[in-house]
């Protein structure tokens, strides 16, 4: 095929609706064209625009928001013929069925990648839709390939093909070479072979190869439920870190200073918003963002902290049910505060590229990249109050002025300067916290308030005033809450759990890990 | 006879008793004959819809009342009296769902529009007997009593006092929310009950009933206002309050705390449900956003501004907050979280007795 | 004890003192304004959505004056802020009816608040336009709804789904209220009934509002996905509790190729509060997108780009407040007057354009006719329209899917029928199917 026609068929796709842009791209690809690979992926990446009276095709090199002008390439040799203002162009739209047919084939063009993870990638997405071009590809490969674990996949591939095609001996030994493989497509395949059609006789005529089949298949399903239970155990433990990592904040100054700070949640939602300002002020390294973020937020919400401290708890000491109203009136007016600044809407958080996707493990189970360093993070948390409150200055002052103020301040410990450090460590941890959850979940003015009753749970379930009962607490409140969504729903998990929590502190009303001393007694 | 006149006694013995009474009987009277009897044309008429509005503030009245029993005299913040409040509502409006009969956009003979949607065929078990008012009234008292019994009883004999009990008690109207969001309950989830059509055979659209409703809040908040106050006048109610003062000491001189804690509780809870009853049918919505905690604290607020303790504080500072929310939300809608946060801060630094501490110290009610 | 006296006069006066002064009787001399009421919420969790309506609102007054009124007469609105709180709407809707005397409502997002002032609406006659898509299965004398129903937003959806993308397994996801209860018990009936889809392909699920953990449901999904049939997500999910689903969707790499979510509550404006970058691909059912090109719809995203600042965005409730206040206006001016009777007389049948370059009309059940568009969502926060009805569809008060209200209609034109819940069966005006 020369250039013209090729461009001509590219050109074809501005008219066409999405079930002849699948044919045009068919007979591009049938085509030959060595073209060919570069205007598919770029339909893909949506970077084909037509222009002009006449209808002309162009690749586009780059559609970034940030230019004015786009670069215009040939479709048939990806020479540059000029450039356009993004206006005059029309883009070739295309939709999740083209794309989803553009991802199986275009990677047919990568298997010869020098980079082993493109391969990989490349025969994975491939085995979702094998058919004999496909399997022509990976046949060819399997000399030429070196790594171990695109060969694996290729393996993996052929085997499937061969329970098609192959002989009862062959079907036999594809079935062996599956069953250690937890590709959904390989367990999607052998349950059809060991079924019946809807005359009553078998898919698989071999009754060897069923058996064999179905052993596979045992394999497999207890291979997955193995994985089940670890990926549930990883959810619990996600939802109970940052239920620890809200609530650790709040343990320190409810626990240790006896004051109910209400306006945790804003504190947290302080410390979101320093994330969604963070990146704006740095708009080029958003991959950095998030841990620039984390000491800022510490700041500014620690500030806020000694600042309602040093206006309003500190004339409160002694009263923790007032301290409960006053502060909830600050939670109110930071509220309100954000929605006039920022406005009543979300705020658009972006995810740095490390904190997204996920680790697959194997293909059954995978851990999502944003939950594990949220653990991460509440785990570093958890450990820097453990020092700072064991071995450093200000945390011994900590703990004199909690056990004993009036002896502390004997001592000549400053109590004043105590609290107001104590309420900003607090209210700081809240911060770091707000960062998290803006990984998570919606930054706007209701942040807060979805996690502040979680929040006290965790702290009276785990005892007030102990770090090590916010953690533990944190996590089995978590678990179990895992543990029961997928019978019970996610409603009546919750409400379980909490219906739980407060018979508990009934059996147990200082916790699991009770205060003891003299100021247990006067909360 | 000797026992009447000490409850007059205790009743009107002050002039601030009188003036109480004496306003509420004013409003009584006053407002349905402005509303009724004077023609739409004149200046002194009163629309409907303040006499709406004054209902709602009485009911919220009686539940900031039924709140400073249990936290000005007994040390019980209950950050949950919302809920009761609520299932009493719920109590009140399942008998007015059933009341709409065939009049219903699906004309079902028994089962409420919402139960029809959601394709149920039969009642389900805890909404028979809700077409009889006599039940739905001693619901209206025994759900929230029960409830309150169960917690109470929980939470008092093993000792949670203070902060954690208000933790518990504003988690359990979380879970409550959340239970009663769900479409599965029978109690339909977000939406709740709304266009309801009569109550006892009378039109819940015409003036007439919206001025009996506002009566009978009326009468209802002097009877719980005059309940509460012969019972903190009474020997139980120095016992009450000596637990609120000093509740181990209490216990050391042989009461049995948690049984006074427990029955107060259960009386207050009751009060607090029979105030939602009377707020159903006025505002003609009941949905589960009133079990929010958020309302629960703003009850508190209300008493915390009137000043607890005094009961007639906890009436004044209900309705005040709450004209004060209808006046900004119209006004200056931006202003009125500033305004109530603000207040909040206020009221518990600068007036820890609230409006009621303004008054001189003398002719307290205590 | 004086003071306290004092107090409790001070604070009853102020009471009558707020209504006595708005009981000023409303003439209707020639020169008074036409009051136009707004409720939509101003603050509380709803203020997100429903500030964006009452700036609309105010646009199409403004634009309205400049044009030189109606009947010769100016316009005003009068803004209320009934908080989210639905007890409020009702005492705010009876506040613009009886105290403010308007001649028109525009105003409510969410069904309950519809719902807790529609008593007041009759009581008092007077007229609501409802601008935000819901479930159906209502039809008043004093509401007009000009937002979507099901059959003009999911059953079009779905049919995409499974005529153009060759889904077979379908998961309905919602929140736990009553729009997506009975949507998807719509959809439920019409993907078995109409496709033939079996039981195993259905997965229905709800969530609580502003659920924010969906790490094991959208692990299911992913499990419900991987049987080798083309599974999409319907979602009917609300408000908060999108983003952290898109978010989870995209870090368990589960991709638009591989599981689409077509979304009916997720719009410009929402998608302008969050990172885009994982719901591209994914799409949304509307009967209006930003992106359509055509002369009314420049004129309009120009105006309001003008007035509120060039990074809002429009979206398809602001359309239907479009719609319904030009509907208001024109049916106005053919009786002459605001009286809602005469008003309610000359709606039905009423043609305006509407933003995407076809006319709406407003069918005797109170509902509208409208096209119906499926985009993909694009990076930028905008979408791609990838298909679109061929006709306008017609609203559909009672859906033909459910067993209660299939022998239902509402007409308001018919003087024989004159009724909301009108039953062909039985030709009572009462959807009963309950002899």
């Amino acid at each position: 095929m020369d250039d013209d026609t090729f461009r001509g068929i590219v050109a074809e796709l501005g008219d066409a609706n999405f079930r002849e842009k699948e044919a045009i791209a068919e007979r591009l690809l049938e085509s030959g064209h060595p073209g060919v690979r570069d205007v598919l992926t770029a339909l893909m990446d949506g970077r084909v625009f037509i222009g002009g009276q006449s209808a002309v095709a162009f690749v586009v090199e780059s559609t970034a928001e940030e230019l004015a002008e786009f670069t215009l390439l040939d479709p048939a040799n990806q020479r540059v013929l000029g450039t356009s203002q993004p206006s005059e162009l029309s883009r070739v739209v295309t939709n999740n069925q083209l794309r989803r047919f553009l991802r199986t084939v275009v990677p047919r063009f990568s298997l010869a990648s020098p980079d082993a993870e493109v391969r990989l990638e490349a025969v994975q997405q491939i085995m979702r839709a094998l058919d004999a071009t496909a399997i022509e590809l990976l046949r060819a490969r399997v000399g030429l390939e070196d790594d171990e674990r695109v060969l694996y996949e290729i393996d993996t591939a052929l085997a499937l093909s061969m329970l098609d095609e192959g002989n009862s001996r062959q079907r036999l030994s594809a079935v062996n070479t599956l069953s250690d493989r937890l590709h959904p497509e390989v367990y999607n395949r052998l349950s059809v072979l060991v079924g019946q059609a809807e005359d009553g006789s078998f898919v698989e005529p071999d009754a060897d190869v069923r058996r064999a089949a179905d052993e596979a298949l045992g394999g497999i399903e207890l291979a997955r439920a193995f994985y089940y239970v670890l990926e549930t155990a990883f959810f619990g433990l996600s939802l109970g870190s940052v239920l620890a990592l809200v609530a650790i904040g709040l343990t320190i100054t409810f626990g240790v200073m006896g004051v109910i700070n209400m306006a945790h949640g804003e504190l947290m939602m302080l410390g979101a918003y320093t994330t969604y300002v963070v990146q704006l002020l740095m708009p080029g390294h958003l991959d950095l963002s998030v841990l620039v973020a984390i000491p800022a937020a510490f700041l500014v919400a620690g500030s806020a902290g000694v600042l309602i401290e040093r206006t309003i708890i500190r004339f409160l000491y002694g009263r923790p049910l007032e301290t409960l109203l006053a502060t909830f009136g600050v939670s109110l007016i930071l509220q309100q505060l954000v929605r006039t600044v920022f406005s009543p809407n979300n705020r658009p958080v972006v995810t740095p590229t490390w904190m997204s996707g996920s680790l697959q493990i194997n293909e059954a189970f995978s851990l999502t990249y944003n939950r594990m360093y949220i653990v991460l993070i509440s785990l570093v948390v958890f450990g820097v109050l453990l020092v700072v409150f064991k071995h450093t200055r200000i945390g011994l002052d900590i703990r004199a002025v909690s056990q004993n103020r009036l002896m502390a301040r004997a001592m000549g410990v400053r109590s004043e300067w105590v609290d107001a450090m104590t309420f900003g460590l607090g209210s700081g941890i809240a911060g770091v916290a707000g960062v998290a959850l803006s990984q998570l979940t919606n930054v706007g003015p209701n942040l807060g308030q979805s996690y502040i009753i979680d929040s006290f749970m965790v702290v009276v379930f785990g005892g007030v005033g102990n770090i090590w009962g916010t953690l533990i607490g944190g996590m089995s409140i978590g678990v179990v809450n895992k543990v029961l969504e997928p019978f019970a729903g996610a409603v009546l998990a919750k409400i379980l759990v909490l219906v739980a929590v407060i018979l508990f502190i009934q059996r147990r009303p200082r916790g699991l890990f009770p205060q003891t001393g003299r100021a247990a007694e006067d909360v | 006879m000797k026992t009447s006149t000490r409850v007059l006694s205790v009743l009107f013995s002050d002039r601030a008793s009188l003036g109480f009474f004496g306003l509420l009987a004013a409003v009584a009277i006053v407002v349905p004959v402005l509303n009724l009897a004077v023609p739409a044309s004149s200046p002194l008429h009163l629309s409907s819809y303040v006499v709406g509005l004054l209902g709602k503030y009485l009911c919220y009245a009686i539940l900031a009342t039924a709140v400073d029993l249990v936290w000005g005299f007994c040390g019980i913040l209950s950050l949950g009296h919302a809920v009761f409040f609520a299932l009493g509502g719920y109590a009140m409006g399942m008998y007015l769902m059933r009341q709409i009969g065939t009049r219903g956009v699906y004309g079902h003979p028994v089962l409420p529009d919402f139960m029809v949607f959601l394709n149920w065929d039969a009642l389900p078990w805890f909404w028979y007997g809700f077409d009889r008012f006599w039940f739905a009234l001693v619901m209206v008292a025994l759900v929230p009593a029960a409830l309150a019994f169960v917690f109470g009883w929980l939470a008092f004999r093993s000792r949670v006092t203070g902060v954690y009990l208000s933790i518990m008690t504003q988690a359990l109207s979380y879970a409550l929310m959340l239970a009663f969001f769900r479409n599965d309950m029978g109690f339909g989830g977000n939406n709740g009950f709304t266009d309801f059509k009569e109550l006892l055979g009378f039109d819940l659209q015409s003036d007439g009933t919206r001025s009996a409703l506002l009566v009978s809040t009326v009468v209802a908040l002097a009877v719980t206002v005059g309940a509460c106050r012969l019972i903190v006048a009474s020997r139980a109610g120095r016992v009450i309050r000596s637990i609120r003062d000093a509740e181990s000491r209490t216990r050391f001189l042989g009461y049995r705390v948690e049984s006074y804690k427990l029955w107060l509780f259960v009386f207050s809870a009751v009060l607090a449900g029979v105030a939602g009853a009377l707020y159903v049918p006025q505002v003609g919505i009941i949905n589960p956003s009133e079990f929010e905690p958020i309302n629960s604290i703003e009850v508190v607020i209300w008493v915390a501004v009137g000043g607890r303790g005094t009961l007639y504080g906890a009436v004044a500072g209900a309705v005040l907050v709450n004209y004060a929310k209808t006046y900004f939300t119209g006004a200056l809608p931006e202003f009125w979280l500033y305004a109530l946060g603000a207040i909040f801060v206020g009221v518990t630094l600068f007036l820890p007795r609230g409006l009621a501490g303004l008054v001189p110290a003398g002719s307290r009610v205590e | 004890m004086k003071f306290r006296n004092v107090y409790f006069i001070i604070c009853l006066s102020a009471l009558l003192g707020a209504c006595g002064g708005s009981e000023e009787a409303e003439s209707d001399a020639a020169g008074e304004p036409i009051k136009v009421g707004v409720l939509h919420s101003l603050s509380g969790s709803m203020a997100i959505s429903e500030t964006t309506l009452k700036d609309t609102v105010e646009m199409m007054v403004d634009e309205q004056n400049a044009r030189g009124g109606l009947l010769g007469r100016r316009l005003e609105a009068v803004v209320v802020d009934p908080a989210s709180d639905w007890p409020l709407f009702a005492e705010r809707a009876r506040e613009l009816l009886e105290s403010e005397q308007v001649d028109v409502v525009f105003g409510c997002w969410t069904s309950v608040s519809r719902k807790s002032v529609l008593p007041v609406f009759e009581e008092l006659n007077g007229l609501l336009f409802y601008p935000v898509q819901y479930e159906g299965e209502e039809s008043s004398r004093n509401v007009i709804y000009t937002g979507a129903a099901p059959n003009q937003q999911a059953i079009p959806a779905v049919d995409y789904l499974a005529n153009e993308v060759g889904i077979e397994r379908w998961v309905l996801e919602g929140t736990d209220y009553v729009y997506p209860r009975t949507t998807n018990r719509i959809l439920e009936a019409y993907l078995k009934e109409e496709l033939g889809v079996a039981d195993e392909d259905i997965s229905i699920n709800y969530t609580p509002f502003s659920h924010s953990d969906w790490q094991t449901r959208v692990s299911e999904i992913r499990d419900f996905g991987s049987e080798g049939k083309a599974t999409a997500v319907v979602s009917t999910i609300n408000g908060d509790a999108n983003v952290p689903f898109y978010l989870e969707l995209a870090n368990q790499e589960v991709s638009a190729e591989d599981i689409p979510v077509i979304a009916f509550s997720v719009g410009e404006e929402e998608l302008s509060g969050l990172d885009t970058e994982p719901l591209v691909g994914h799409l949304a059912a509307w009967n209006y997108f930003q992106s359509i090109e055509s002369p009314t719809n420049s004129e309009f995203i120009a105006n309001w780009k003008q007035r509120m600042g060039a990074d809002r965005t429009t979206n398809d409730p602001m359309e239907a407040h479009f719609i319904g206040f030009n509907m208001w206006v024109a049916a106005v001016e053919q009786a002459g007057t605001t009286d809602v009777d005469a008003v309610l007389e000359a709606l039905p049948g009423t043609e305006t354009p509407n933003l995407t370059g076809g006319i709406a009309r407003l069918l005797p059940n109170h509902h509208l006719t409208k096209p119906v568009f499926i985009g993909e969502v694009r990076a930028d926060g905008q979408f791609d329209v990838v298909w679109q009805t061929d006709n306008l569809v017609e609203g559909d008060a009672w859906t033909d899917f459910l067993p209660g209200s299939l022998d239902t209609e509402a007409n308001w034109a018919d003087p024989a029928i004159n009724c909301g819940n009108y039953n062909t069966r039985t030709g009572v005006c009462s959807a009963t199917n309950f002899e």
